[in-house]
């Protein structure tokens, strides 16, 4: 680790940077004498509780950050609680599944721990309660009901949480996509960093649902070759080919995650999955079909799109609790 | 890990190294540091990973255009490995089963449309794409499926790590916007590879910063966030449960592996 590298390039990036640390400057007055006890190994904490210094507090956030970084928590919050319950519920999780799915839910747990880290002290918490995984919206009668039901309707192996587990980090992944240009400011360009690699990881997991749910379907479990089955809303490829023909199909035959492939708004800036035009390029091609060109890249959604979905599993408490409502 | 720093001897200089020996800027470190981070200062500058200064390396320039040709070359590079793939003993065998030889066609077509689209947008914004690179694939074993695979891995994790350590370099958002477009493709390439050679590594703990939670006894108590490792936002220094961001140097010190002489690329402005 660079330590005077990182310094110089944080001071060049961020001007602000030595006052935030400490307002009087003198911070590093203190790493200078305690520099001769300092052993390596301690430099990444002391760095960490300067960071904390530093951008820790909400209150130094520009405002659009601040409600992009508590809309990624809230998703953070949605997934953590569901991965957390399905882990305690018996029977629930086929057995050759659940070291991923405890490795998901540490993931969604470090994410937590890492934004409100950033947020502050005042950042939101919410408890399993503030979601409805039925989909219903406060209703608790929603189409993915049987979800968290073991070998409830359309859920033999899991089959329909898995489903919803794709829909829920796809929703992560496309949030923190759309979320990313507002981080991209010069003091918070760390933060940037932080959610492009929370993005990446919601990504992997998202491939890996969509492998569980191909083996399911060719009741191959604890097998990554499963083949897709096109149009791959049963038996998806592990990446979002078109819009998978709506994703996933809940027991009364609706498509509850249709809105998670589909166009935000504007849909010039937020298209739907099935866009096979980048920059206004259009990229089929004799050689390169749609399909192939839709799979290539993920596309970003705007965060009242996110929140209109997410709202569909938010309760009554959490709704209450101002849960995916606020203002952008 | 032995250059002794001084001036003028080295093309590429750093940031760190003109306090030594050029005004002090009035803002900077050292007027804050005593006499021992000084010291220290010139150790770890001594310590400095510069192989960047090789005359014979493709510097793939400075800015956003930098960045997007540093996209380019890993795109190229990984195009260039699925299209070898896909005429391997391996995959041309008649008992490769379909599945697997489907998966290795998307990811041919999904890298190419990626070297493209990434070569036309630099042309369309009046950037010098980066030339033809010419691969060295020796090291790769093509005959079975395992050597495929772990090759694939270590494209694909790069990959993630690359485009996740360079979002902070680009000052235009839609080219950030684009990178985001591709390197979550990317992370579903990965994690299914890593799936495929490993079940249920798709986040290992060495691409993922991998989080201990410490959950609340009961579920009327709010999950706060305790756990191990806790860790601040920084260039290069995960987040708990997040992807390990790598450095445009860092990253094509691994991917030189790859390139022929004359091929292999420095990224000497990215810091």
């Amino acid at each position: 680790m660079n330590l005077f590298k990182l310094i110089s390039d944080l001071e060049q990036a961020d001007p602000e940077f030595l006052d935030r640390i400490n307002p009087r400057r003198k911070a590093f007055k203190y790493l200078g004498h305690a520099g001769q006890k300092v052993t390596a190994a301690a430099v990444p904490a002391i760095l960490a509780s300067f960071f904390n210094r530093a951008y820790g507090q909400s209150s130094t956030l520009p405002a659009d950050v601040q409600k992009v970084l508590t809309l990624a928590l809230q998703l953070e919050y949605l997934e953590f609680h569901f991965y957390n319950t399905a882990l305690g519920i018996q029977g629930l999780i086929p057995s050759s599944e659940t070291n991923g799915i405890t490795t998901i839910r540490n993931d969604e747990a470090g994410h937590i721990s890492a934004l409100r880290g950033v947020l502050g002290t005042n950042a939101p918490s919410y408890l399993v309660s503030d979601f409805d995984y039925s989909g219903g919206g406060g209703t608790t009668q929603g189409p993915m009901a049987n979800a968290l039901v073991p070998n409830g309707a359309g859920n033999a192996n899991g089959a329909l949480f898995f489903a919803a587990g794709q829909a829920f980090s796809d929703v992560g992944q496309r949030a923190y996509k759309g979320g990313a240009p507002t981080l991209n400011t010069t003091g918070t360009k760390d933060i940037l960093e932080a959610a492009l690699n929370i993005h990446s990881v919601e990504a992997r997991h998202n491939s890996h649902f969509r492998t569980v749910r191909r083996a399911i379907v060719a009741n191959s479990l604890g097998s990554a070759t499963a083949p897709a089955v096109s149009p791959f809303d049963a038996a998806p490829k592990s990446w979002i080919s078109l819009i998978d023909n709506g994703g996933p199909t809940a027991p009364d035959n609706s498509k509850p995650a249709s809105a998670v492939y589909g166009a935000g708004n504007p849909a010039g800036t937020y298209p739907a999955d099935s866009n096979t035009s980048q920059a206004g390029v259009p990229l089929v091609s004799g050689t390169y079909s749609a399909a192939a060109v839709s799979e290539a890249f993920d596309e970003p959604l705007d965060p009242n799109t996110v929140q209109t979905i997410a709202l569909n599993f938010t309760s009554i408490a959490g709704k209450a609790k101002g849960l995916f409502q606020q203002t952008f | 890990m032995s250059h002794n720093v001084s001036p003028g001897s080295q093309p590429h200089e750093t940031g760190l190294d003109r306090p030594l020996y050029t005004p002090i800027k009035r803002r900077s470190f050292f007027m804050y540091a005593g006499a021992t981070a000084g010291a220290t200062a010139l150790v770890l500058a001594g310590c400095k990973d510069d192989d960047n200064a090789d005359p014979s390396r493709i510097d793939v320039g400075s800015g956003d255009a930098g960045i997007l040709n540093y996209a380019y070359a890993l795109e190229q590079l990984e195009a260039a490995f699925y299209a070898q793939v896909r005429t391997s003993a391996y995959y041309t065998a008649s008992g490769t089963p379909a599945a697997i030889k489907q998966v290795f066609d998307d990811l041919a077509l999904h890298e190419a449309i990626h070297r493209d689209f990434l070569r036309g947008a630099l042309t369309a914004n009046s950037i010098t794409p980066l030339q033809d690179l010419k691969p060295d694939f020796s090291s790769i074993d093509f005959a079975s499926l395992n050597g495929i695979l772990s090759a694939a891995r270590t494209f694909e994790d790069t990959g993630v790590a690359a485009y996740n350590g360079a979002g902070r370099y680009l000052s235009n958002n839609t080219f950030l916007a684009l990178a985001g477009k591709i390197v979550s493709v990317e992370a579903r390439h990965a994690a299914l590879i890593r799936d495929m050679i490993t079940y249920n590594s798709f986040v290992s703990s060495d691409v993922v910063n991998t989080f201990s939670p410490t959950l609340p006894a009961n579920a009327t108590t709010a999950y706060t966030g305790a756990g191990t490792p806790s860790l601040s936002p920084g260039n290069g220094n995960p987040v708990a449960g997040a992807e390990r961001s790598r450095k445009p140097q860092d990253v094509l010190n691994s991917v030189n592996n790859f390139l022929a002489s004359g091929s292999k690329l420095s990224a000497s402005s990215f810091t």
